[in-house]
């Protein structure tokens, strides 16, 4: 074979010509060649569209790089050759149904990255095929296609907007930055979208990829302006909110009461728990090694937190500062915003913004700008010291602008204003023309506010006319002397004639000026000038410049009384020499902060394309329960999905566990809910746990006495609450005894782990993600053998870890043992951990936190098989006391105790032998079928009250 | 998000480019021409610019700038943290990121970009997925490659780093010498007035690994010391929360390079400035010369030798020469940059190194106003100088035992001496 030559050797004929041939050859390695020249040509913007009919016939190559660099090719020449591109489009919609998930997701890929519009049908279909896939990472292909599509042809919005509905509904991390970032270039305004996937974005947050985290992060920003309301808007929280919220718990209660009357009347400011979500989760992401990340929260916190907790980005913007200059550069611009609105917060950081000699000149300006925010009348000493030694450094520009920044400080502070002005009078005798220059244009600034005092400097700068030559300075001196010419009416005369000589070779701006101080003169003291202003005009009549021959022709109608222009020359002196405000130096950064910070438009102060605005707070808060998620059980195939993939790493219950966040860390607003004793801030949870407690209710109306103790234990609660301040939700919750039993296994005696009922300690919902059932395992404990094993299931639904799952406070009655579970560490999301607890009688109450729950075992699983043959149940039966009650049924043989079946001879009787685990007592039980689908229930047990539960037990199975 | 990528070298000729929606002409780098014309060091450039149509986001790197083209808004910082990921990369696989070693691999480099970034939307980031994907040039790759006639870059197995909940580890990892190496590394910024008073000084560490670890390794990472940190941020592998309760650093590592977190030490900590300086420049008004001393010494050291000591000192423009002697190192000056080089070494007890002589200036210009700013570099082994110490790694879920070792370094950062 030939060996490859490079190609620079040869012209571009040649050349095609040879890399046709490699292209059509057999050979995988002389056709990567070919593409590896191919694609180096693309990089280098050299034309090879002519190539395309050879290279998209490779689209189907067996090698896996050829077939990679071919879409690369494809990508960047379809566009242009639309037809011949049509002929790859079948490789690529083979590849959608590829068995490999990472080829679907290639497939997909490029296939929306061909910007050929007659597939945007196929595309389409592709993307909501792939929108369902089992694979998030091809999902997240589908969200990537989404904007592909969109700008290839924007009919198709509505369709897509479907698509995005679906896919913010997952729940995988690697799926929600992509579709995130798909709803802000298609359809951003529709934030109604967003409502219930809110608190699933918010805890997901910390597990997505950091590119992903930065648009969610930003898109939250703009959906909390929608939603809550402006925390910083009320002043309560400044005042004896902070201190009562602040305070620790020893304090008296009395200042409490009294705080919270003092919050009652003032119509207290309650933060919403999905705002506070919003900023807790958050908050950890300030220590992200990627700046966008840092700037993206730091924003966030900017635009929505109350005043009191936004300090916290303070610190983690100074962090940034040690970054790349163009990070130093963006961040600056931000920090200069915020100076602006929050001075405070960046104060105990003055010294990061120094300034070092090697900073670029960019750099330099912006950190200069902060500096000048953050001075006021505490640290200004420090600060003018420093500038001193900037005034010094070898770049002017940089010089200039710490010129500007005294005269800004001098303004803001009056303390310093003399000092201020002393030194730039000083700067005044530099060296070098730009400092002096920049001097004068400042000190005239400043002159404005006090003009009176200053006479002597304004002497001191009309000698400076002689040598500086910086139009600007000149053009400043000018007006300096002419607006105050009546405090330095000997030397003005003598400035205009000066200025008169060499009118012809200054500047225009220079030369308006000396027109003004020519017409000012006049005015004032027309004996000396008269003839010198006649001049003066007399030259700017005939100058090249229009503005000049404008104004000279406007002042001389103005001052010069003609019989044409009465009118308004009796005014010229007022319109000259008005009292003219002195200007406010202003930080080029205020009122930025309209825009987003961290938004391209921010930094440009001009709107960007695309841009969406920030929008105000509403007035009133809108209804926050669209983002409670509805009750719905995941479908069998959901939930396998999610054990699969969804096990976020590093994120734990935290994020999910808002309840035990003790009000002492979280905001001041948090818990105004539970000191004022109801819970009510709690809104979402809360409501959702009632719900669940009634659903409870209803399904558990058997035992009064059950609910009692319900209910007791909820009065409980709501008593302890607002004592620990803590803001828990108690579920009390009892397991109705709905018993569908399972056919006895042959072998009854041998312990069964066959189908056996769960029950249910804490519904998903009510759990917050939680879900725990318990079942009787029925299998003998070793430990101890008086007591009864129960396997509780946990399954954590959540896309948190959950942590320290442990039993609280068992509140067991007299009598009653519980044998601990070991505490589960930690509950990987999706995942199932099982336990077994024990417990030797009826009634066992776990108390988890937070959740209280009850286990109610039927009296059924508190019985233990014995094996006994026909004879000795009958013997045995004689002896005991019985319970007995006709029912009617289908079928008899239904267990629903742990019994074990004694063998017998009648086909219409069943007998069933155990005893209970505590105390060993036998119960017996026989059944006998009846004609007419009756049937009679015996129950024998020296235990009267076991006997009756059992028999009222069985009787409600079989009767269903 | 990011329409197209050029890469530019500082003579300004376009020597890449990438275009990840429609192409856009590269006639668009005027502007970034323009801009260069304009500042006095590429470093001035400003990072964005507004074009009629588009907006250029560039950072300046190795020599190069990474222009990217941008048509709507997104967070500027999305984009400068994006393009120095890629530099970073690059850096990672051709061993340092200049013109020449991006176009001795332009096809890697194009399939890299080809992975980075999905519809200008950063796609696989991480090094450790990307180099499942494609495999970075050796030297034996390319022997290989030149024989053959060329071998595939691209990795045969498709990557599931991607998809799993730990994406910057690669799977199946394997190593017979099982080690993980940290390095504390610190760096002084600081500045000291003409007085040799402290203006400002801080302590920036960071802890830099090399962990090449088989299998999926949990480690641990406590300090003696935590509370000196004052503000961290982290690597992503590290477990915030661990972090909070605990004051552990817990983390899968990635595999190889990479780095763990950074840290700035509390402020409420004196800084040791471990050198001090004198310095004595004077420019005379008559005679068109100036004076030139310089002494350092070593201060706080804590039983360590200072070394690499250098001082630079960027002179004024009037400065034609300098006519120095010194008793240790080398001194050299440039007339073209107006840089001044001092090259200790080491600093050692006995003898104090100074640097003195004559600079010459232009005849007959002013006497520059300007007082040159000595800038100091200097490296101490084996020390922490803020004190921090590891204190112990363990590791979890390997059976292994691996080899650990921790190197301590203090740099100077930003150490600048006013005169």
């Amino acid at each position: 074979t030939k060996t490859p030559r490079p190609w620079s050797i040869f012209g571009y004929f040649e050349l095609d010509i040879e890399l046709h041939e490699m292209l059509d050859s057999n050979k995988d390695s002389l056709k990567l060649e070919a593409m590896k020249r191919i694609v180096a040509m693309i990089a280098r913007g050299k034309n090879a569209s002519d190539l395309f009919p050879a290279v998209v016939k490779n689209v189907a190559c067996k090698n896996i790089e050829v077939k990679k660099l071919v879409y690369v090719y494809l990508v960047r020449y379809a566009e242009e050759q639309q037809d011949l591109a049509l002929l790859s489009i079948s490789t690529f919609q083979r590849g959608l149904k590829d068995p490999n998930q990472l080829i679907r997701a290639s497939a997909l890929r490029v296939l929306s990255s061909i910007r050929v519009t007659i597939i945007v049908p196929i595309m389409m279909l592709a993307i909501k095929e792939a929108a369902s896939d089992m694979s998030p990472y091809v999902r997240k292909t589908a969200a990537h296609a989404i904007p592909k599509l969109y700008s290839l042809d924007p009919d198709q919005k509505d369709q897509l907007i479907e698509v995005i509905e679906k896919l913010l509904a997952d729940k995988t991390t690697l799926v929600a930055g992509s579709v995130v970032m798909a709803f802000e270039e298609v359809c951003p305004e529709r934030i109604d979208l967003i409502h219930k996937n809110y608190r699933k974005l918010c805890n997901l947050l910390i597990d997505v990829e950091e590119w992903g985290q930065v648009v969610i992060i930003n898109m939250l920003t703009r959906y909390a302006r929608t939603q809550f309301l402006n925390p910083n808007e009320s002043l309560l929280e400044e005042g004896g909110e902070k201190t009562f919220y602040g305070s620790d718990e020893e304090e008296g209660k009395e200042d409490k009461v009294e705080a919270a009357a003092l919050v009652v009347k003032r119509k207290p400011y309650v933060m919403d728990p999905d705002h506070r979500l919003l900023l807790r989760n958050t908050k950890p992401l300030l220590q992200s090694r990627n700046a966008a990340v840092v700037m993206a929260v730091a924003q966030l916190y900017f635009h929505l937190a109350p005043k009191a907790e936004v300090g916290v980005i303070a610190k983690a913007l100074v962090r940034l500062m040690r970054s790349h200059s163009e990070v130093q550069y963006v961040v600056l611009q931000n920090v200069a915003t915020m100076t602006i609105k929050r001075r405070g917060m960046f104060e105990p950081y003055l010294k990061s913004f120094y300034i070092r000699s090697t900073d670029p000149t960019q750099i330099k300006v912006l950190k200069l700008e902060v500096l000048t925010n953050l001075a006021n009348e505490t640290n200004i000493s420090t600060i003018l010291r420093e500038f001193q030694t900037y005034i010094k450094s070898m770049d002017k520009d940089f010089v200039a602008a710490t010129i500007q920044a005294i005269g800004r400080c001098a303004t803001n502070i009056g303390e310093v204003r003399d000092t201020c002005l002393n030194g730039l009078v000083q700067l005044l005798s530099n060296r070098d023309e730009l400092v002096v220059a920049e001097s004068v244009v400042v000190i005239k600034k400043l002159l404005q506010m006090q003009p009176e005092k200053h006479s002597d400097i304004i002497k001191h700068m009309a000698k400076l006319t002689d040598n500086i030559q910086v139009p600007m300075a000149r053009a400043s001196i000018l007006w300096l002397i002419g607006e105050y010419c009546e405090h330095v009416p000997k030397i003005a005369p003598d400035v205009l004639r000066k200025m008169a000589k060499s009118f012809t070779n200054e500047e225009d701006i220079v030369k308006l000026q000396i027109l003004n101080l020519a017409a000012k003169l006049y005015l004032t003291n027309s004996k000396q000038t008269k003839l010198l202003t006649q001049y003066v005009l007399n030259l700017a009549k005939y100058d090249q410049n229009y503005d000049i021959r404008d104004r000279a022709r406007f002042i001389r109608q103005l001052i010069v009384p003609t019989d044409k222009s009465g009118a308004l020359s009796k005014y010229a002196k007022k319109l000259f020499l008005a009292l003219k405000p002195a200007p406010v130096l202003e930080s080029p950064f205020k009122d930025r902060d309209h825009f987003q910070l961290g938004s391209l438009s921010h930094l440009l102060n001009a709107k960007a394309g695309g841009y969406q605005e920030l929008p105000d707070w509403p007035e009133s808060a809108p209804d926050p329960s669209v983002r409670n998620v509805e009750v719905k059980y995941p479908t069998s195939r959901e939930k396998r999905k999610e054990k699969k993939v969804e096990k976020p790493f590093y994120s734990d219950s935290e994020g999910e566990s808002g309840p035990t966040e003790s009000p002492v860390n979280s905001s001041p607003d948090s818990d105004t809910g539970s000191g004022s004793g109801s819970g009510s801030d709690s809104g979402s949870e809360d409501s959702g746990s009632e719900s669940g407690s009634e659903e409870s209710e209803g399904e558990s109306d058997s035992e009064k006495d059950e609910k009692d103790k319900r209910k007791s234990g909820k009065k409980k609660a709501k008593k302890t609450a607002p004592e620990m301040k803590k803001w828990r939700i108690y579920v009390s919750f009892c397991v109705a005894l709905l018993l569908k039993c399972s056919f006895p296994s042959p072998q009854a005696a041998s312990p069964t782990c066959g189908p056996l009922k769960t029950y249910e300690l804490l519904h998903r919902i009510t759990g917050e993600g939680l879900a725990v059932t318990y079942c009787f395992s029925r299998r003998p404990f070793t430990g101890d053998p008086h007591m009864v094993s129960v396997q509780i299931q946990f399954t954590n639904n959540t896309e948190v870890e959950a942590r320290s799952l442990r039993v609280l406070e068992p509140k067991l009655q007299s009598g009653m043992r519980i044998a601990e579970f070991p505490e589960i560490d930690v509950l990987p999301p999706g995942e199932i951990s099982t336990v077994h607890g024990l417990f030797n009688k009826l009634i066992n109450c776990f108390s988890f936190t937070p959740f209280f729950v009850t286990i109610q075992p039927p009296v059924g699983e508190l019985m233990m098989p014995i094996f006994m043959t026909e004879n000795e149940f009958k013997k045995e039966q004689g002896e005991l006391g019985t319970r007995q009650a006709p029912v009617f049924m289908g079928l008899a043989a239904k267990v629903l105790a742990n019994l074990s079946r004694v063998p017998c001879g009648s086909a219409m009787e069943c007998r069933f032998a155990g005893k209970t685990v505590t105390s060993g007592s036998l119960v017996l039980v026989t059944v006998v079928t009846k004609e007419e689908r009756a049937a009679q229930v015996t129950v024998n047990c020296e235990k009267m009250l076991i006997g009756t539960m059992l028999v009222k037990d069985i009787l409600q199975a079989l009767s269903q | 998000m990011i329409h197209s990528l050029f890469l530019v070298s500082t003579a300004g000729h376009i020597f890449l480019e990438k275009h990840w929606k429609s192409v856009i002409s590269r006639s668009v780098c005027d502007y970034l021409f323009e801009a260069q014309g304009k500042a006095s060091a590429p470093e001035n450039v400003p990072p964005v610019i507004a074009t009629p149509h588009h907006y250029l986001i560039s950072v300046y790197r190795d020599r190069i700038f990474f222009v990217a083209v941008i048509q709507t808004e997104v967070p500027p910082l999305f984009v400068i943290e994006f393009l120095h990921r890629v530099a970073e990369t690059f850096q990672d696989y051709f061993g340092e990121c200049s013109e020449a070693s991006i176009k001795d691999n332009v096809v890697i480099v194009y399939e890299l970009l080809e992975e980075m970034l999905d519809n200008g939307f950063p796609l696989a980031t991480e090094a450790n997925i990307l180099k499942e994907m494609i495999k970075p040039p050796t030297i034996l790759r390319s022997v290989v490659n030149t024989i053959t006639g060329g071998s595939s870059n691209v990795g045969g197995t498709l990557p599931t780093g991607q998809l799993s909940n730990i994406p910057w580890r690669r799977t199946g990892v394997k190593y017979t010498n099982n080690e993980a190496y940290f390095d504390v590394v610190e760096e002084i910024d600081a500045i000291l007035d003409k007085s040799g008073t402290v203006v400002f000084a801080e302590i920036q560490g960071v802890i830099d690994a090399c962990v090449k670890l088989s299998g999926m390794p949990d480690l641990t990472l406590s300090f003696v010391n935590p509370r000196l940190l004052d503000d961290v941020s982290f690597h992503p592998c590290v477990r915030f929360k661990r972090w909070e309760a605990e004051r552990v650093l817990s983390f899968i590592p990635p595999d190889g390079n990479f780095r763990l977190m950074s840290y700035h030490v509390n402020a409420q900590n004196l800084v040791a400035i471990p050198v001090y300086v004198k310095q004595n420049v004077s420019f005379f008004e008559t005679g068109s010369s100036g004076r030139l001393d310089i002494t350092v010494g070593p201060k706080q050291t804590m039983g360590k030798t200072i070394e690499d000591v250098v001082i630079t000192v960027h002179m004024p423009k009037v400065v034609l020469n300098a006519n120095l002697t010194t008793n240790q190192g080398t001194s050299t000056y440039d007339p073209v940059t107006k840089v001044l080089v001092w090259d200790i070494g080491k600093l050692n007890q006995q003898k104090v190194p100074n640097l003195k002589g004559s600079l010459s200036l232009q005849s007959g210009a002013p006497r520059p106003d300007e007082n040159p700013t000595l800038n100091i570099d200097l490296r101490i082994q084996q020390l922490a100088i803020s004190g921090l110490k590891v204190n112990r790694l363990n590791m979890f879920g390997e059976k292994y035992k691996p080899f650990k070792g921790v190197k301590y370094v203090t740099k100077a950062g930003k150490f600048q001496v006013r005169t």
